[in-house]
């Protein structure tokens, strides 16, 4: 038995210790937007935030994930710099498929959250770990900066 | 599209629930066929919910944004106020018009729906208005629709969608409906949001691998690793041993773990130690296949396009320059894993999956549960790529031959290993290239000689006629240089040691590659400029030589550039009426390494629906075509695939993605399709770039292991 702090909540599992927090997320708690895609941490499909730094999940057992705060896809746009990056996605049209989003705007939002005005440098450090095979690279850069540009004082639903 | 929008017709009738359910019929088959069916609808209910039912699927090319938006535009209603369903499986009804049966791909979807969905749009309208016009006792000609309602103009009375739907639904289904003019379109050509994004940002958006049920189990597979091989042996009892396992299924050519989550699945396949009997290809290798397409491509082919004589002219030239052309195997690796959830019961199986042909789900999980079709129900969700690789459902009858062994619903998952190494690949192409030259240096003959398996053979045996696949000749048929003698010939040579199917860009991708970089062969041999050469050649072909300019203009094309930097250009066009110029600009490290600076592509699609999803298509098909063309490549050493993961078949990243321009034409030619070209064009692009910047001419792909050897 583990308890993990999971999006503000405790929540108990009966997993094995060296379960990776991907499948305890997916196939436990039900929380499918935290995504598989290559199970070594190639692509970063699996992005979470542990502490506030990105992680792949698919990689961290649970052991390593208790006693810290995780943070999802489904609860991101409660924080800040979660919540302007969700905005500029959709202002710039980033989505294509679909499928590797919710590991992007983890990872980005990690940067935007500690970094008000990245350099492409900067960029490409925090994300490219994170394959798009749809190739929406060029907009998750711009989405990028808009969003670390915005104020911090972003009105909820604005 | 004439073909088809002249023998389409309307049906009406009540939908459940009350209100009007329209659709259409397409014979898209051919005249013999005495079959019509609907193939799309539109569902208005009484409380005046707008549900639109899509046939087309979404796989990231925007067609939950682009259909609503032909049917909106003519409804008059807004993007608002619409509400999409995914269409169940139907071949009959959702009838993609190209292809004459239900299918996402080939970028068919704009080009094939584009009046047949507006017509449906326009016909609903039109009742719509006529079931007003009758309640209010007026003319329809003095009625409008406008955001979901019809207004009598001259006494501003209105009435919404949903208090007519029921009068519209008894109405007879006019014949001619008029649709709008270009001049008052509200919705296409504008950059509408997309429909789906909201959810693919917060986590909510549901795509096949993220289905759940009541009392499902996990379950991952391991299929023989070589083509035909089987399994000898395993030890069943680890397996079990480890906490989760529930069950294992053991086929002739596949094993699945079945497991409460997929960590313990995983955990199962790895204690099996599977062994395999290979089969008759386990000593195969890539070499072996490059052996025997070279030994075909020795032997003349079925011709498939002939002007003049070639073979006459070539032998006759002041010059001749001739080549031969590689293109390797390639997986699709979309983002999202290969999934398939099934539950079979004694009378009934369902599936929940994403897949480009939902209809051939359907069918084949009847074929293996022995069930009627109509015993099986298909779920479709949002696809997390597709490419090509889900217009094949040997994943799904394989996810129903192991759940026909499993009690209750079970989600199939495969690793990404699974995936690379069971993939149905883009095949093994290699082609013989050769052309006469004047004393100027200009073509007066053109051969080319393709050889591959066809898939249009396999996947839709009536599209395969005379001996002549239209998918391998896509393009090369097309060849737009005015030529005096041009002969094309195809030499169908299966690759039975590995699965083959389509991969985005499609017969177009290979061939594109070839004709554009021997083109640039000869411009080099004439010692002329590669876009003035090309232009010399595009008399006959307007379109093409525009987006040629465009492209050239933009790019700042014969500015200087510093050593080792090249820029190179490339021309596509084929039977999906959309024409597109690119020029790549490269820097290539005295290692021997490339990284692209800069993509400017020009293109003519024709009318445009929405023009940044247009835009978006090309980004993305640029990238795929980078990646693709530097580094794709899956090889076979004893019959197995040599590549697993992200972590040797490379694509590309954001650290490696160049700056990307589109330049649209904008004109009222009839839409051509958009999903495919900026993966086709982008290849020989880079190889002409690589060309200009080291002198070095590489016509075998990928092309950064070629150049560094």
């Amino acid at each position: 038995m583990a308890t993990l702090n999971i999006n503000g909540r405790d929540v108990t599992v009966d997993v094995p210790a060296d379960m990776p927090v991907l499948w305890v997320l997916r196939d436990v708690v039900g929380l499918t937007g935290t995504k598989f895609g290559c199970g070594i941490a190639a692509c970063g499909a699996c992005t979470v935030h542990l502490d506030g730094q990105p992680t792949r999940s698919c990689v961290t057992p649970v052991s390593a994930a208790v006693g810290k705060r995780i943070t999802t896809i489904e609860a991101i746009g409660a924080t800040p710099a979660g919540r302007r990056v969700q905005q500029a996605w959709l202002d710039l049209e980033v989505v294509q498929c679909g499928y590797c989003q919710s590991g992007q705007i983890m990872s980005a939002a990690a940067l935007v959250a500690k970094n008000s005005n990245p350099s492409d440098a900067d960029i490409d450090a925090a994300m490219s770990g994170n394959v798009c095979r749809c190739g929406t690279y060029q907009r998750i850069r711009a989405a990028i900066k808009q969003a670390a540009r915005a104020p911090s004082a972003v009105k909820a639903g604005g | 599209m004439d073909r088809v929008s002249r023998r389409e017709f309307l049906i009406a009738g009540a939908a459940a629930g009350g209100g009007l359910l329209l659709g259409w019929h397409v014979d898209a088959r051919g005249a013999t066929s005495p079959d019509f069916a609907p193939n799309a609808f539109i569902r208005i209910g009484t409380d005046g919910r707008v549900t639109m039912i899509m046939g087309q699927v979404e796989m990231g090319q925007g067609m939950y944004t682009a259909m609503p938006m032909l049917l909106a535009e003519e409804l008059e209603v807004g993007l608002d106020q619409v509400r999409l369903e995914h269409a169940p499986p139907d071949d009959k009804l959702y009838a993609n018009p190209i292809f004459g049966f239900q299918a996402t791909g080939g970028s068919t979807s704009v080009k094939g729906l584009y009046l047949p969905m507006r017509r449906a749009g326009a016909t609903a309208r039109t009742m719509l208005v006529a079931a007003a016009a009758k309640r209010w006792n007026v003319d329809p000609a003095s009625c409008r629709a406008e955001r979901g309602a019809v207004i009598h103009t001259p006494s501003h009375r209105r009435l919404r969608y949903g208090a007519l739907a029921a009068a519209a639904a008894t109405l007879p289904i006019p014949d001619n409906v008029a649709l709008k003019r270009p001049e008052d379109f509200k919705l296409i050509g504008t950059r509408a949001k997309r429909l789906d994004t909201p959810a693919k940002v917060n986590g909510t958006a549901q795509f096949g691998i993220d289905v759940r049920l009541p009392g499902m189990k996990i379950a991952t597979v391991a299929a023989s690793p070589v083509v035909g091989g089987t399994v000898a042996g395993l030890d069943e009892a680890k397996a079990m041993a480890i906490a989760g396992v529930r069950q294992i299924v053991k086929l002739d050519d596949v094993v699945a773990v079945v497991a409460d989550h997929m960590w313990a699945a995983k955990q199962g396949l790895a204690a099996l130690s599977i062994r395999w009997d290979d089969g008759p290809n386990a000593k195969v290798s890539t070499a072996d296949v490059v052996q025997e397409l070279d030994a075909a491509s020795q032997q003349p082919g079925v011709v498939a396009r002939k002007e003049g004589d070639a073979a006459a002219a070539i032998a006759g030239a002041a010059g001749k320059l001739e080549a031969v052309y590689q293109a390797p195997f390639l997986a699709h690796t979309t983002m999202e894993p290969i999934n398939c959830t099934v539950h079979v019961r004694s009378d009934g199986c369902e599936v929940w999956t994403g897949s480009q042909v939902l209809a051939r789900v359907q069918a084949t999980a009847a074929q293996v549960t022995g069930l009627p079709l109509e015993k099986v129900v298909v779920h479709n969700h949002l696809l997390g790529g597709g490419f090509g690789r889900r217009l094949e459902v040997d994943y799904v009858t394989q996810a129903v031959r192991i759940a026909r062994q499993v009690e209750g619903p079970v989600k199939i998952v495969w690793t990404r290993e699974e995936d690379v190494q069971h993939d149905v690949y883009r095949p093994y192409y290699y082609d013989r290239i050769a052309a006469g030259l004047d004393a100027q240096g200009k073509p007066t003959a053109w051969t080319h000689r393709l050889v591959g398996p066809s898939i249009l053979a396999r996947w839709a045996p009536p599209a395969f006629r005379n001996g002549l696949d239209g998918d391998a000749l896509d393009g090369a048929v097309h060849l737009q240089y005015d030529i005096p003698a041009i002969l094309v010939e195809y030499v169908r040579h299966e690759e039975p040691v590995l699965n083959t199917g389509f991969w985005r860009g499609v017969g177009v991708t290979h061939n594109t590659f070839v004709i554009e970089s021997f083109i640039d062969e000869l411009a080099a041999a004439a010692k002329q400029d590669p876009v003035a050469y090309r232009r010399a050649l595009l008399g006959k072909s307007p379109r093409a030589r525009a987006v040629l300019d465009l492209a050239a203009q933009a790019a700042g094309w014969g500015r200087p550039l510093p050593a080792r930097r090249g820029r190179g250009v490339a021309l596509m066009y084929s039977g999906w009426d959309t024409y597109v110029a690119q020029v790549a600009e490269v820097a290539v490290s005295d290692a021997g390494d490339v990284r692209v600076q800069r993509i400017v592509c020009a293109v003519d699609c024709g009318t445009v629906v929405n023009p940044d999803i247009v835009k978006a298509q090309i980004e993305g098909g640029v990238v795929f075509g980078i990646g693709g063309a530097l580094w794709g490549e899956i090889t076979l050493k004893n019959g197995r695939v040599e590549q697993s993961n992200f972590n040797n078949y490379r694509t590309l990243r954001m650290n490696e993605t160049p700056l990307i321009e589109v330049h649209l034409v904008r004109n009222l030619e009839p839409p051509g399709g958009i999903g495919e070209p900026g993966t086709a064009v982008t290849a020989p692009a880079l190889a002409n770039a690589i060309f200009a910047a080291t002198g070095k001419r590489i016509r075998k792909l990928p092309l950064v292991p070629a150049l560094k050897t």
